[in-house]
């Protein structure tokens, strides 16, 4: 009896052993190196849109065993960036995924990190198409034109498709915002023509809050302020529309709000009604797209050409003109869905 | 006793220096090396042009806040002109020539019209700052000649220094010698110790005066340039807050606030040791809003720490005089 109880015992610890051989440690993903070392570097540390962003990316370095590190400024600017990415260099990291704070100031030193041997690819905002060749790809939630025009729709759903709009932005030198807001303008000409801009044009009807929240807050006021019949404020960025909400709220301010929200951060204002509707794409897939894209590329077998594809997890992504990567259409968030997602992100 | 004092200083100031190169070294396999190096020349290049000129007017007795503003006003030119079609060589002219009329502006204010330095340049401070939205907008100018941004991120060939050096080390250089071993030093030194006396014995302070805010202003221009190319980009609203670090270095460096005192290695080692703390404190993971603290704690220790030194002199004076 003890012989065969020994046996089987004998059995199960090789059997074990063979197992932890068989399997590897870190269960890499074919095709990328393992161990690289990532820096995954957001607009601004404080910001819970990048906090999300950055958990994609987190999953993206355990299922390809990458060692990545999360860091950034405080404020949101090119050149606070810039010490950054010196660092990353001077770190000597492999890899770089960066959301451009500044769509060229920062270039300088991308092509610097570049000359090091460092692989960069931009996620959620890009540099200025002419500077391009500063990073491998850059992977984008959906096409500029389609956030933003969108956005106008939300919004004019909520005003009842007449009324003047304004729109409260992150800071003046991100390409993203600045692309959204473009495609806003001859789209509500277009499509509302019973709906205007506060200030004639939409450049003229922008504010910028640079992504902080006491200045976005200080910017809703004065769009109230200067314009008190505006019926409507898009804000394509988490920190503008959540300063905004809890601006509207706490002054019940009759401005409908809409723009690009978190749901976590968003779901008591849409549960309370102060926000009938945001939308967003899911920040974690940014995220995990992006790591895989640099690492794929770090690795040698993926170059960023047009028309050529790569695995991300599941899916295949293709890139498209420019180098970018379109992730797919964004989400809307109502008070019959927010539930399920503000526990996601 | 005044001369013995500011020597001392100096001395304390390079081996602060010495010291933070030495720990760095030690806490951070990534900080004594040249391409380290040669960020932080980068990173304190645009500082240390600006503290030139200001070591002297705070020798002089006068102070400057509005530089950053003069420094982004620059850029927001050359961006202007660049946008609006002059060649990229003429626009850099005209941006120094516009940090060469703020600096006039303000020492026209402080020595004709005869205001208080502190409160005429925190005005313009604003002043010049409004400005430079006027001319850009919220829109930063970014398409730049390719064979200019390359001196503002690139090493000059074959060598570890980047190319904002040469004008780095050519206006320290000058700077240095006309403040040690010229009559025009002399004369900033005398201004400062005692403005009647200096007006008394000829110099002429009021001219003297305007023409180190002139300088102040063009300097920071010249900085402005190098930011400019640094970034590849002229926008509204660069280099905010530089003039705390500027001050900061240059009261580090040994430059007494009331004037009269100081020199311009002290300053020179000032710049570098905040440069070498801040890539210390970034190459350890230290949070960003650390450096700021750090910024402020030097700007306090040398503001108090010579007072200190003052009183313990005074008193072992008083000692030895009751002693007898």
């Amino acid at each position: 009896m003890i012989k065969k109880l020994a046996k089987v015992a004998a059995a199960a610890i090789v059997g074990a052993l063979v197992a932890t051989a068989v399997t590897p440690a870190s269960a890499a993903v074919p095709g990328i190196k393992t161990g690289l070392k990532i820096a995954i570097m957001p607009k601004a540390v404080n910001i819970g849109y990048f906090t999300a962003w950055d958990k994609g990316a987190q999953k993206a370095c355990k299922e390809i065993g990458a060692k990545c590190t999360y860091l950034g400024p405080t404020e949101a600017t090119g050149p606070a960036q810039v010490q950054f990415i010196n660092k990353v260099i001077q770190q000597k990291y492999d890899v770089l995924v960066i959301s451009a704070a500044d769509q060229n100031a920062i270039v300088p030193s991308l092509k610097k990190a570049k000359a090091a041997g460092i692989t960069v690819v931009t996620s959620d905002a890009d540099v200025a198409a002419a500077s391009a060749s500063s990073r491998v790809v850059s992977v984008l939630p959906a096409a500029s034109d389609r956030i933003g025009t969108a956005e106008v729709d939300w919004i004019a759903e909520a005003v009842g498709k007449k009324g003047s709009i304004a729109v409260l932005s992150a800071s003046a030198t991100a390409a993203n915002q600045n692309a959204w807001i473009a495609a806003m303008g001859p789209y509500l000409t277009k499509k509302y023509p019973n709906m205007s801009w506060v200030g004639g044009t939409v450049e003229k009807s922008t504010f910028y809050g640079d992504d902080d929240a006491t200045k976005s807050t200080a910017q809703f006021a004065a769009i109230l302020s200067q314009y008190p019949d505006v019926a409507g404020i898009i804000s394509p960025t988490t920190v503008g529309v959540l300063a905004a909400a809890i601006e509207k709220k706490a002054k019940n301010a009759k401005v409908k709000v809409t723009g690009l929200g978190l749901p976590s951060q968003m779901a008591p204002y849409i549960e309370d009604g102060t926000v009938e509707k945001v939308g967003l794409w899911n920040p974690i897939d940014l995220g995990y797209v992006a790591v895989y894209a640099a690492a794929r590329a770090e690795s040698g077998t993926f170059k960023g050409t047009v028309g050529s594809s790569f695995l991300a997890g599941k899916k295949t992504y293709k890139v498209t003109k420019g180098g970018v990567v379109f992730l797919g259409d964004p989400f809307t968030f109502t008070k019959s869905n927010i539930a399920t997602f503000k526990a996601i992100y | 006793m005044k001369k013995k004092y500011t020597f001392g200083w100096d001395q304390g100031v390079t081996a602060f220096l010495a010291i933070t190169v030495v720990v760095g070294s030690f806490v951070s396999e990534y900080f004594a090396n040249f391409d380290n190096l040669s960020f932080v020349i980068q990173d304190i290049a645009e500082i240390a042009i600006i503290a030139l000129a200001m070591t002297y007017l705070i020798i002089a007795g006068e102070i400057d806040l509005s530089v950053a503003s003069i420094l982004s006003l620059t850029s927001a030119t050359i961006g202007f002109l660049f946008r609006n079609g002059t060649s990229f060589e003429m626009a850099i002219v005209g941006g120094l020539l516009v940090g060469l009329l703020c600096g006039l502006l303000n020492g026209y204010l402080v020595t004709v019209v005869g205001l208080p330095s502190l409160a005429v340049t925190i005005g313009t401070l604003a002043l010049f700052r409004g400005l430079c939205y006027a001319l850009l907008g919220n829109e930063p100018v970014n398409e730049l000649p390719e064979n200019w941004i390359v001196l503002g991120y690139e090493n000059i060939p074959g060598t570890f220094l980047p190319w904002s050096t040469i004008p780095l080390a050519i206006l320290a250089a000058i700077a240095w010698i006309v403040l040690h071993y010229t009559r025009i030093g002399r004369w900033t030194f005398a201004i400062g110790i005692n403005p009647e006396a200096a007006k008394f014995s000829g110099i002429p302070v009021a001219r003297m005066k305007l023409g180190l805010f002139a300088m102040t202003g063009l300097m920071s221009g010249v900085a402005g340039v190098v930011y400019t190319l640094r970034f590849a980009s002229a926008s509204p609203d660069g280099a905010v807050g530089f003039e705390l670090s500027v001050i900061a270095a240059v009261l580090f460096g040994g430059v007494a606030i009331a004037g009269g005192i100081g020199t311009l290695w002290g300053v020179l080692a000032a710049v570098l040791s905040l440069g070498a703390i801040r890539s210390v404190l970034q190459l350890i993971d230290f949070s960003a809003n650390a450096l700021l603290v750090v910024s402020g704690a030097l700007l306090l220790i040398s503001v108090v720490v010579p007072r200190a030194i003052e009183i313990y002199q005074s008193r072992r004076k008083s000692a030895f005089v009751t002693k007898i």
